[in-house]
């Protein structure tokens, strides 16, 4: 039986793929944040601790689902489901392989980010709703982080929009045959990455859930599964970038013929989730107006700027 | 514009690199209960009431401990037996109260109550933290192995008077005029 794109399998397998991976990434991430820690982490249940992602299930799903009675019941529960779908929607359009994928949009790069931008709906919708004042400032900065960053998130792609021409992703990736977007795009690269970071609010730009300064932000007033999908949802957006920053700059699925593809995506995409979680284990957090001001104030001119470049070496040549 | 670029970027690629170069050092990690740590004998941990030489009962019931307890954590009935000794009637720690702060240990005048090293005291019952005398006592000395309270003390039981403690001298008669 033959992957193609768009077949039920296909889907399918990316599916149950992303999510597993995205569970395991909570063993991945304690192990590593400890390894660089000088520590263990978890390595009792089962070989290497690897059963610990099961234990951590179980507890979850088997936690009391408590709604708090001040809160606004119907976008309480709706706002853990809109993160987790408008993830799993972006990865639609994701090419993990040749002939791996869920559809063929000529549309991927914008799809992907106004998916990110209905993403912020989630964390505003889950604060606001709590009617908590942790939670409501937390949204209140997701909102801002989220919106700022989203500015020069689009426009550090349009560089490699523009040097391959479209906004497919598929196509994106067959551009890079001779060399991969990120040694003329680097500038675009970073800045990607950075906005990436501040997009799927990790660390060292988790201000929206920042436990030392707002409890947990956002989803103070959540738990059960309803935390559980808010934090599968992080761990996706953690993926999903990932996967996006393998396919726009690091040539997709290319690589050396002694592997197939889908490894070397895998391993691509790997490399980029150790190393956000490099940066969660090593970054402090800035404060949130240095958040602010960085991003407007250098990353949102410097963005332009690798555009205006861009399409004058284009136009040039 | 540089001070920007050297501030932002590179003191945090400085500190990316020297966190990733953690992934090659040893843990510190001491995987306690596959790896017992090396306890030292002056750790403060499980309290025991200690015997003398002789197999006999150190504790004189004389309550210093129980005043000396920051959290009162220890309680005791002094009783007396037929030959004049003193001994508790009961004795009783509670260690979900007690801090192994040791200061029981430093008042105690007869070396009768000790803190060893063993610390794995959890249980599954709050009730089963309250230790009775019997399960305080242990056969031993503890860490001092030849002190007998009553062959050093001026105390006086049956079959041994004032005078005949080990390096006590006879009682002076305060009516004689001999020197």
């Amino acid at each position: 039986m033959t992957l193609e794109v768009g077949s039920g399998l296909t889907i399918g397998l990316i599916l149950g793929t992303v999510i597993v991976v995205a569970a395991m990434l909570i063993w991945v991430e304690r192990r590593l944040l400890s390894f660089w820690q000088e520590r263990l982490g978890p390595n009792r249940v089962g070989p290497f601790g690897l059963l610990q992602v099961v234990a951590d299930m179980i507890k979850i799903f088997t936690k009391e689902d408590w709604v708090p009675p001040f809160a606004d019941r119907f976008s309480f529960v709706l706002a853990p489901a809109i993160i987790m779908t408008v993830i799993l929607l972006s990865f639609a359009v994701i090419p993990f392989g040749p002939n791996v994928g869920v559809v063929e949009s000529n549309i991927g790069v914008l799809f992907i980010l106004a998916m990110a931008s209905l993403g912020a709906y989630s964390v505003m919708l889950g604060g606001l709703s709590s009617d908590n004042k942790y939670a409501l400032l937390g949204s209140l900065r997701a909102a801002a982080q989220m919106v700022s960053y989203e500015v020069f998130m689009g426009i550090s792609l349009l560089g490699v929009v523009a040097l391959s021409g479209s906004f497919n992703l598929r196509t994106i990736v067959e551009a890079q045959e001779g060399m991969w977007f990120f040694i003329p795009q680097f500038i675009g690269f970073v800045i990607f990455l950075i906005a990436g970071v501040a997009e799927s609010h990790r660390l060292p730009f988790d201000i929206p859930e920042a436990e030392q300064e707002i409890c947990a932000g956002y989803h103070t007033e959540y738990s059960g599964m309803k935390f559980g999908m808010f934090f599968v949802g992080e761990y996706l957006g953690l993926v999903l970038v990932s996967s996006l920053i393998t396919v726009l700059f690091f040539g997709g699925w290319m690589g050396p013929s002694f592997l197939p593809p889908i490894v070397w995506f895998a391993l691509k995409s790997g490399v980029f989730i150790a190393f956000f979680i490099l940066l969660r284990a090593a970054i402090p957090r800035p404060r949130y107006d240095q958040l602010m001001s960085y991003g407007w104030l250098f990353l949102l001119p410097l963005s332009l700027i690798n555009l205006l470049v861009t399409g004058a070496i284009i136009l040039s040549t | 514009m540089f001070k920007l670029v050297k501030d932002t970027l590179i003191s945090q690629v400085v500190t990316l690199w020297g966190v990733f170069k953690k992934i090659f050092v040893k843990a510190d990690t001491v995987e306690y209960p596959d790896q017992q740590p090396y306890m030292f004998p002056r750790w403060r941990g499980r309290i025991i009431l200690s015997r003398d030489p002789d197999g006999e009962e150190r504790c004189v019931a004389c309550n210093l401990c129980a005043v000396a307890c920051p959290v009162d954590c220890i309680a005791l009935q002094k009783g007396e037996m037929e030959d004049g000794r003193w001994y508790p009637e009961f004795f009783r720690i509670n260690f979900s109260r007690c801090i192994m702060c040791g200061f029981c240990e430093e008042a105690c005048p007869t070396n009768a109550i000790q803190l060893t090293p063993d610390f794995e005291m959890a249980e599954y019952v709050r009730q089963d933290m309250v230790w009775e005398k019997e399960d305080l006592l242990i056969d031993g000395c503890g860490k001092y192995h030849d002190y007998n309270f009553y062959r050093v003390a001026g105390k006086q039981i049956a079959g041994k008077d004032k005078g005949e403690a080990l390096n006590e001298a006879k009682p002076v008669d305060v009516r004689s005029l001999m020197p």
